[in-house]
């Protein structure tokens, strides 16, 4: 296997002894370069874990992952990660934010000058050049997400990993945010690794969904192939009947097969 | 793990008074900017407008001056009476006019005026409070770092912090065998505590969200120290640099009473030796007033450094 990422045989177990928890059994994946991959799932199923390990934050149990021929041991740039609740530093404004990345990431290799230059291309990317000098406090929570996705494109990652990066969003802004997302994807190609529990949100964006299996000793269940065209027309997949059916097979998986443990404990 | 937990609580309430405070302020003093650039561009040229900002300048400013008023009315009304010990405010004023008009007199020895007086403990406290600052810091970033350090540091701190200050003014006296750095050392060992406290709570409770930024943007530990670390910790730091304040102030006084010298502490001392009461009262309202001002400067610096990193 020559793939881009690849996620080989990973288990995940938390704590020892009599009060370990299994949390990953086997998970396995391959991911080609400029693909995107959503991963589906209850909540608690480890799909986060998952996403952390890749992301080097957490440490596998055995099993390995491999990215473009090296393996991953501890975080990097290269694989930067978009957080849930943003984490912005709040003392900074919202260049600086995207400006401390950016000063770490290339300092040896574009000039101070090449570096401000690509601070302010990237937040204006994520359409935020109006805010530069404000502070995350003083931004709406979209806005702060934007900063976020900026913040970790800006480091130029072989794999964007994506930690339910609009969970915390109102409806509206997370549509706004995702097309965003479509189409700076379309634009320069990258690696999408996302987490998230929204089925609109995953057959939309993706090329693959993986979908994970309830936990503990959380595997992958199945993993959907979304054939559609793109760039894809939010309004225009409404009435798709493709895009039904793979929606449709997503809540299948998540609903029948399996069930929320919360729900079925009820 | 109780340690810390009764920490957080011991100093909980110190903890809060700067984010409670904060947050008012911050709107407020945003308020006040959007009002004043309304008003500019017609200075003046609407009454009504005029009327309603004095109406708001007085309700600020009449109950503090109300209550002051009934106060020191009361006093007089007390200390009026025949036989009355302690002096009134119109006779504290009457017999330390010399004092109040010419605070910078010079008669050689201790005799100088009260600004020296002051200036001579605020030196001292600036002295203790430098260096319990510089260590305080260190060791709370040390004992918030490391588990090691904590569970080592912790129990000696906790037993240490609870010596009154004034205990250890004989066992400095012993060591440095002269009284100015002696009272430097009391108010250093006294100012140290909430420092080191407070600064390894805030390292402690560094958000992880932070931390992994750090770890996935490779910070080296320079970088985190510099950028994560102390303005994550900021808020709590400047809660203990302000409780540590205050109880330097505290500690100078009474410091100074058993030292001697000049300093606004002996000057209460020997004033109560030559049964000038008056003296006293002044002392006590210059040492309040003193001591209100280095607590505001601290709140200041504070909220200057910190502006931010309380929201989330």
């Amino acid at each position: 296997m020559t793939s881009y990422l690849s996620i080989e045989h990973v288990h995940k177990t938390f704590g020892e002894g009599p009060s370990a928890t299994e949390v990953l059994r086997d998970v396995d994946l391959h991911v080609d370069r400029g693909e995107f991959i959503s991963i589906i799932g209850h909540s608690g199923c480890g799909k986060s874990t998952v996403l952390n390990i890749v992301a080097g934050l957490l440490e596998t149990s055995t099993g390995a992952v491999i990215l473009d021929g090296k393996e991953v041991s501890k975080p990097g740039p290269d694989r930067s990660v978009v957080f849930q609740n943003h984490s912005l530093l709040p003392w900074l404004t919202v260049r600086d934010n995207v400006a401390l990345a950016v000063d770490k990431t290339f300092k040896g290799t574009k000039s101070a000058a090449e570096r401000r230059e690509w601070v302010l291309q990237t937040l204006d990317m994520v359409g935020m050049s109006h805010a530069l000098d404000k502070r995350p406090d003083e931004i709406s929570g979209g806005m702060k997400q934007r900063v976020g996705i900026a913040r970790a494109l800006a480091m130029e990652p072989k794999v964007l990993l994506m930690d339910e990066p609009f969970g915390a969003l109102d409806a509206l802004t997370r549509a706004h945010l995702q097309d965003e997302v479509m189409r700076i994807q379309s634009e320069l190609g990258n690696t999408v690794l996302m987490v998230t529990h929204d089925v609109d949100e995953a057959v939309l964006l993706s090329d693959r969904i993986v979908m994970m299996t309830n936990g503990p000793a959380a595997t992958i269940g199945e993993i959907l192939e979304i054939d559609l065209p793109k760039p894809r027309e939010r309004l225009a997949m409404a009435d798709n009947a493709e895009y039904n059916h793979y929606r449709a097979e997503v809540l299948r998986f998540l609903h029948e097969r399996h069930k929320n443990p919360e729900s079925e404990a009820a | 793990m109780s340690a810390i937990l009764d920490r957080t609580l011991t100093f909980g309430a110190g903890r809060e008074r700067p984010a409670a405070e904060a947050s008012p302020t911050q709107p407020v003093a945003r308020k006040a900017t959007t009002t004043a650039a309304r008003a500019q561009p017609r200075p003046g040229a609407d009454p009504a407008a005029w009327s309603r900002r004095l109406r708001n300048t007085a309700a600020v400013v009449l109950p503090p001056l109300i209550v002051t008023a009934v106060f020191l009315f009361l006093w007089e009304m007390m200390t009026s009476s025949q036989g009355a010990v302690l002096p009134g405010p119109s006779q504290v004023i009457s017999d330390t006019w010399e004092l109040i008009v010419n605070p910078f007199y010079d008669y050689g020895g201790n005799d100088v005026g009260m600004a020296w007086q002051l200036l001579a403990s605020l030196e001292r406290v600036a002295y203790g409070y430098a260096l319990a600052v510089v260590a305080g810091i260190g060791l709370g970033v040390l004992v918030g770092q490391s588990t090691w350090a904590m569970r080592g540091l912790d129990p000696l701190f906790q037993v240490l912090r609870t010596v009154p200050p004034l205990a250890w003014l004989p066992i400095s006296l012993a060591a440095f065998q002269a009284s100015n750095p002696s009272a430097i050392f009391v108010i250093f060992i006294t100012a140290i505590w909430p420092i080191i406290i407070n600064t390894s709570v805030g390292i402690r409770n560094i958000s992880q969200d932070y931390v992994n930024v750090a770890r996935v943007l490779r910070l080296n530990g320079f970088e985190y120290f510099t950028k994560i670390m102390l303005p994550a910790a900021a808020p709590y730091v400047f809660s203990g640099l302000r409780i540590g304040i205050g109880l330097a102030w505290l500690a100078i006084v009474a410091a100074e009473m058993l030292i001697g010298g000049v300093g606004i502490g002996f000057f209460i001392w020997d004033a109560w030796n030559a049964s000038m009461l008056s003296d006293i009262v002044l002392a006590l309202v210059y040492v309040g007033l003193v001591g209100f001002f280095l607590d505001r400067l601290v709140a200041i610096v504070g909220n200057w450094v910190t502006r931010g990193t309380q929201a989330g």
